[in-house]
């Protein structure tokens, strides 16, 4: 087991190189000065030139990748922010916590609200609970995250002024953005869970279970659910993997400093060296949250266990 | 009724329908059986007779919503089973009446211990602590001739052959008083067919058990059933002890008469397999009359009109045909 998961960190490496590379050669060939955004239309053209100077911009292509990556693997270094002129890596370290904790909140909203509708819609197939669980989820995949945040909004916080619109210092706070980005995740996983348990309940061994004498509660958590959560566990995973890589929409109707939104003011100021830092620490989480969803199998499945070593 | 405390299971006049998209399925038609306690009954018939659709109707599991019971009573120990409660329903399952599937490699859950799947039933009907189910657990698998060690394993590290071992370990966990076993041995290979019987045999004579041996293979009828009843279309054509039944110079059902001329001889040479003509009814459209006479070399024109009655040839006995209305003499 131990020696798997090191080799799956190890095949992470040319993952991130991979990355590293291909959004930095996008960058590099997106119109746009940034010496010119920096220091703004008033300033001459040799002013804009030794700016360009003395931040390399001039080099040839694979000499600033090259430099780029040797800062990065020797020094740990993203780079400085054009705009702000701080470090790339204390700016992620600002923006991060907010999306991570946000992330978490709709991925638990999601579970503890997807899994056991999922459950029931199948055991009550076609019923009325599960009619209207589908149509739920239809809406929640097909409603837009923005149209709902606001309408929440709305409701809870100018209607009813039951909860803040915005800001992130209380977890109050978090309701409204957990709730309105975790809509799609609910559907999304009450439609896994609901296929997946469909599946699994018309197998023998649930025969097998139910001719036990097991009750019914039984049959469906310990033999059912646990023959079910694969393809659950990896839409979930999925759905996480997304969500840190920061809701953009949510992150701006309820003014959270997340790293969705230094991703959009950066690529509209042609900040690359932090677009390509947030790219990175964003490829970094998806790949962890993949590698645990893997090890998450071995724990579920015995079969994926013994495969594992 | 003397003879209504006599038996172990009773089932009377049983119909089951499924119902599907493509039309009612006439699955069950008016069944009547009986098992006597420890007798083993042989269960024979053609794929699609309705001989698993009878088991699961013991045991209440029919596919829900789909499969309905109709009509028809089913007793156990005098009780009647199809009005029970789900709840009632489990103190039943595994305790009194337990069920071997089909496919052994399909009936273990396979993300389970199988030594857990075995103790699971054992501390639920025994009210037994985890570990003293556990160390029952192993007495089992050391029964049906698996080291105990291996409790720990899943189903995926057995053979198929070990699997059906574990199934039939989780059938008489409980020390059943009737085990069902759907074709226990059609998905294994030969030799450990004779072997899965053997044991079979062995654990119903150690437990007393009462047995209902779902089977196509008369050889399996002949090895270890006391009682066979001969199945067609949802309906039991003819009833009786096996000696009754395997002795050709009886009376017999032209169907029965059919399954065995199916047999291959070995000891003549033989240019073609012998057949029964034509197909099993398709069950969302049953013929008239006798299900059989479409299919049946002396059909007559009452055949087609009219449902035969079971009628008793000799004491113990029955076979449902028109052939034998007026007199017991085989034409």
């Amino acid at each position: 087991m131990l020696k798997y998961v090191g080799k799956r960190l190890l095949m992470m490496i040319p993952v991130l190189l991979g990355v590293t590379f291909i959004i930095f050669s996008m960058l590099y060939i997106t119109p746009g000065d940034p010496a010119r955004l920096v220091l703004g239309d008033s300033a001459s053209p040799e002013a804009v030139e030794q700016y360009r100077e003395e931040q390399g911009l001039n080099d040839p292509f694979l000499v600033q990748y090259g430099r780029y990556m040797k800062n990065l693997i020797l020094h740990g270094d993203l780079g400085t922010s054009y705009s702000t002129k701080k470090p790339v890596i204390d700016l992620i370290k600002d923006c991060f916590p907010a999306t991570v904790k946000l992330a978490f909140c709709s991925m638990l909203f999601a579970l503890v609200l997807g899994i056991p509708i999922g459950i029931i819609s199948a055991i009550k197939q076609y019923s009325i609970f599960d009619m209207c669980s589908m149509a739920f989820a239809l809406l929640g995949i097909s409603m837009p995250v923005f149209w709902l945040g606001l309408l929440l909004t709305l409701l809870f916080s100018v209607k009813l002024g039951w909860l803040p619109s915005s800001g992130f210092n209380t977890p109050l706070h978090l309701i409204l953005p957990a709730v309105s980005l975790g809509a799609q995740s609910v559907a999304v996983i009450t439609r896994m869970t609901r296929s997946s348990m469909l599946e699994v309940i018309n197998m023998d061994y649930i025969k097998t279970a139910r001719a036990k004498g097991l009750h019914e509660k039984t049959v469906i958590i310990r033999h059912a659910l646990g023959n079910a959560l694969i393809p659950i566990i990896t839409s979930a995973g999925l759905q996480f993997g997304t969500l840190l890589g920061g809701a953009v929409l949510t992150e701006s109707i309820f003014s959270i400093p997340g790293i969705g939104r230094l991703m959009v003011d950066s690529i509209k100021m042609r900040d690359f060296p932090t677009v390509q830092g947030g790219v990175l620490i964003i490829a970094l989480a998806f790949s962890i949250v993949n590698l645990l969803v893997d090890l998450l199998y071995a724990f579920v499945d015995p079969r994926i266990k013994a495969q594992y070593k | 009724m003397d003879n209504e405390k006599k038996n172990l299971l009773e089932i009377r006049d049983l119909t089951v329908e499924y119902h599907t998209n493509g039309g009612v399925v006439h699955a069950v038609n008016g069944l009547n059986l009986e098992v006597a306690p420890k007798e083993t009954l042989g269960f024979v018939g053609e794929t699609g007779a309705g001989k698993t659709t009878t088991a699961l109707s013991i045991l209440n599991l029919l596919p829900h919503p789909q499969g309905k019971v109709i009509s028809g009573s089913i007793k156990y120990n005098g009780e009647e089973i199809l009005n029970k409660s789900n709840k009632d329903m489990t103190r039943i399952r595994g305790e009194k009446i337990s069920m071997i599937f089909q496919d052994p490699m399909t009936s273990l859950n396979p993300v389970m211990t199988v030594g857990d799947q075995i103790a699971e039933g054992i501390r639920l009907h025994d009210h037994l602590s985890k570990a003293d189910a556990h160390k029952k657990a192993l007495e089992m698998l050391k029964t049906v001739g698996i080291r105990p060690e291996r409790a720990s394993d899943y189903p995926h590290q057995f053979s198929g052959g070990m699997k059906q071992r574990v199934v039939i370990a989780i059938a008489l966990a409980c020390n059943p008083e009737l085990l069902i076993a759907d074709e226990p041995t059609t998905a294994l290979d030969v030799t450990i067919q004779a072997q899965m019987l053997e044991l079979m045999k062995g654990l119903k004579d150690q437990y007393d058990t009462s047995m209902i041996m779902i089977t196509h293979d008369l050889g399996i009828v002949a090895e270890i059933c006391d009682k066979v009843a001969i199945m067609y279309a949802g309906n039991v054509v003819e009833y009786g002890d096996k000696v009754d039944i395997f002795t050709p110079e009886k009376p017999h059902h032209p169907y029965t008469v059919g399954l065995f001329d199916s047999i291959p001889d070995i000891y003549h040479e033989q240019e073609e397999l012998k057949i029964i003509k034509g197909l099993t009814p398709d069950p969302t459209d049953l013929p008239s009359g006798c299900t059989f006479h479409p299919r049946c070399p002396y059909a007559c024109e009452e055949c087609s009109k009219q449902m035969p009655k079971h009628l008793e040839v000799e004491p113990g006995h029955t076979i449902s045909c028109h052939r034998f209305d007026d007199t017991k003499e085989v034409k």
